[in-house]
């Protein structure tokens, strides 16, 4: 097998609290590879780690057979959405651009071919219209795919998304799916971060299923089977969470103002 | 008034609080407005032991002593961030205190002896822009023009920095580099800006420019460029104010201008001032009464098995509404023809019960999830499904009927109207 990345005896801590504990395994090039396990498992903390974002207290990682810094070109890294603040000053053109940014054109302007590289990667995503929109104004699934518009834009070999399907609705999950697959067939290495074991299954080749430990990885047949999956997650509320957001967005007053309360009940 | 000094300090004056603002900008993006305070307080220690143990009258050493203080106190704020518990704002008040004090403390000490007064150094404290020499007024125009250009050279790598450091620490950039640059930019920043506003008020004029700007702008260039122009208004009004009156302090005019600007801004702007938010949810506010009518109506239908008609008065009567705000709401579904006027009152369109049935559908489809997911006793969901039953897009709605198993029947045991298609 020809490996993408490799993790080896890793051990991560927060504060001296491990919550990646000897961790170890290899996968293959060319598959979607879901990296699978409930909140708070250390999937971000993973992929962290593998993106030289965070020190391991033990153990490397590397990328197609080097250390990260050999091969950052040719990876991609999407944050969880939610790790920025979407307030922020700038419109989905801005952000796709910054999938351009390298060292060595810090100091440089954005060149035509940058813009067109990004128009391209906006088009993938189906928000070419949406290019000078402000990302304050746009739906959580919207802001996903910008997200995912800036890391095609970097025109990796290997992407790491963290959880690019939540807050998503489900014509763009589809959208989101089939890019990935036809990523996958030039050739790309994607690996997700997902916890919905529902659909794990149908998205991914391969699996890591962790808990702060690894508890397997492998193709996907071997490393799971159904009773397991759902003994290991309950329901799930994603529609409350939606719904917190779109009150925040909306400026929505909680009550008419001159109503009274305790009318009858339709 | 028009004098070549006046000119030049004017010229000055406008200069500094347009770069520190510039600086300050990325400061309040970042969420990190208090760290310029601290920065701004520990400057004094920085500035007078510069005066003591060199030469006081030379501008250069001062900064030198400012950056240095500066420097010290930024990187005591993250140490103690880092390896103590403390919050925070809890370690930005312990140094801010702490060198504040030491400054106020060796301030005192070179004032018995009679060179602090001399040589100006209490301008710190409350900025003295009038008093400032023309060949320190050069420096720190240079200074201010450093800082400016700096931003724009850095611009990428600090626009990339704020929004999101973890992606550019991913693609390889120099994030601690980077983040170097900009805390000696922030200590220039409040060095300079000392000048003209002094240390207790510094802070104001690191954030309140880009508050203000921000309101009128979602692109981080122009808001730059806003926070630019606001600062250098202020310092304008500020510079102005104190020569024509006399004894008037320059300082805090300029934050009082500034204040003025940031209000008016968070209370004009289009989209994000206050003003505009307000007719947003009144905007909303007339959704729900409109949404709330035709739920009544299709309720009573539902009771009645057939078309109901109410007049105005009945209305009133059951949902105890202002028959003001009520007549409005009703001109507005006429006009979209969700309701029609007939001579026994109003009553619903074929368009106007599908929108009816909708509100309907969504309050007992919300009033089962809250049950079923949340557990909460069928008594106590009314109140939050009325709320809900205006806010729950198409989209959110087909994944609570996808979750809940497309349910037929509502806690109360009513039925869940679909659209039949
Ligand atoms: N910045 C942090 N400081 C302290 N603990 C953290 C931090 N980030 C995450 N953790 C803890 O580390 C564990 C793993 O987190 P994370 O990697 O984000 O999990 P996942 O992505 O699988 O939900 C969780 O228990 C979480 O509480
Ligand atoms: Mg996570």
């Amino acid at each position: 097998m020809e490996k993408s990345i490799e993790v080896h005896n890793l051990t991560v801590s927060y504060h001296s609290k491990p919550v990646l504990w000897d961790v170890d395994f290899k996968l293959p090039k060319g598959k979607i590879i879901g990296v699978v396990g409930p909140n708070g498992s250390g999937k971000t903390t993973m992929l962290k780690t593998v993106m030289g974002l965070m020190k391991p207290d033990s153990g490397y990682t590397e990328i197609f057979g080097q250390p990260l810094d050999k091969v950052r070109e040719r990876v991609s890294y999407v944050p969880q959405r939610e790790s920025v603040d979407w307030d922020f000053p700038a419109d989905v053109m801005d952000v796709v651009l910054m999938g351009r940014y390298r060292k060595n054109n810090l100091f440089k302007r954005i060149t035509k071919e940058d813009r067109r590289i990004a128009t391209e990667a906006l088009e993938k995503v189906n928000l070419l219209e949406f290019a000078d929109r402000q990302i304050s104004q746009l739906s959580g699934g919207q802001q996903q795919r910008v997200f995912i518009a800036r890391s095609l834009a970097q025109q990796a070999d290997i992407y790491l998304m963290d959880e690019p399907f939540v807050g998503v609705d489900a014509a763009t999950e589809d959208a989101i799916l089939k890019l990935l697959r036809d990523m996958k067939n030039e050739g790309k290495t994607v690996v997700i971060v997902h916890h919905d074991l529902q659909t794990a299954n149908e998205y991914f080749d391969w699996i890591v299923l962790l808990n702060t430990r690894l508890v397997a990885a492998g193709p996907k047949e071997e490393v799971f089977t159904k009773e397991l999956l759902q003994e290991a997650y309950g329901g799930r509320l994603t529609v409350l969470s939606k719904l917190g957001d779109l009150i925040s967005d909306t400026e929505f007053p909680l009550r008419e103002p001159d109503f009274k309360e305790d009318h009858p009940k339709e | 008034m028009l004098d070549p000094i006046f000119i030049k300090v004017l010229l000055g004056t406008l200069l500094l609080a347009a770069s520190s603002s510039v600086v300050g900008a990325f400061s309040f993006l970042k969420g990190e407005s208090l760290v310029g305070d601290a920065i701004a307080h520990a400057l004094l220690p920085g500035v007078v032991l510069a005066f003591i143990l060199g030469d006081g009258r030379n501008p250069l050493f001062l900064i030198f002593g400012a950056l240095v203080a500066g420097l010290i106190a930024h990187y005591g704020i993250s140490f103690l961030e880092q390896r103590t518990k403390l919050k925070g704002d809890t370690a930005i008040s312990l140094v801010l205190s702490t060198f504040f004090g030491f400054g106020i403390m060796l301030l005192s000490a070179v004032q018995r002896t009679g060179l602090g007064q001399q040589a100006g150094l209490e301008r710190f404290l409350l900025g003295k822009a009038a008093a400032i020499t023309l060949s320190d007024l050069y420096v720190f125009a240079a200074l201010a023009v450093v800082l400016l250009v700096s931003v724009a050279v850095f611009f990428k790598g600090f626009q990339l920095m704020t929004f999101n450091e973890d992606f550019a620490a991913a693609i390889g950039l120099p994030v601690q580099a980077i983040r170097f640059v900009f805390t000696i930019l922030t200590v220039l920043a409040v060095t300079v800006g000392i000048q003209s506003v002094g240390i207790v008020l510094m802070a104001a004029l690191l954030i309140t420019p880009a508050a203000a700007a921000r309101a009128w702008t979602s692109s981080l260039r122009l808001m730059l460029v806003l926070s630019a122009v606001f600062a250098a208004t202020a310092a304008l009004v500020g510079t102005v104010v104190s020569a024509s009156l006399p004894k008037m302090p320059t300082g805090p005019w300029i934050v009082l201008a500034l204040g003025g600007i940031a209000f008016i801004s968070l209370l004009f702007a289009p989209e994000k001032g206050w003003i505009a938010r307000r007719k947003r949810a009144k905007g909303n506010q007339l959704k729900t009464q409109r949404e709330n009518l035709l739920k009544l109506l299709y309720g009573a239908e539902e009771r009645e098995g057939e078309t109901v008609a109410m007049t105005s008065e009945t209305i009133v009567a059951m949902r105890r509404q202002h028959l003001d705000g009520l007549r409005k709401t009703l001109r507005s579904l006429k006009k979209e023809y969700l309701l029609v006027e007939r001579p026994d009152g109003f009553a619903l369109t074929d368009k106007g019960r599908t929108e009816g049935r909708r509100v309907v559908r969504l309050h007992r489809l919300w009033e089962l999830y809250l049950t079923e997911r949340l557990g909460m006793a069928a008594d106590h969901i009314h109140p939050q499904a009325e709320t809900m039953e205006h806010i729950i897009t198409p989209e959110i709605e087909a994944l609570i009927v996808k979750e809940l198993g497309n349910p037929e029947l509502d806690p109360h045991q009513s039925p869940i109207p679909y659209e039949e298609d």
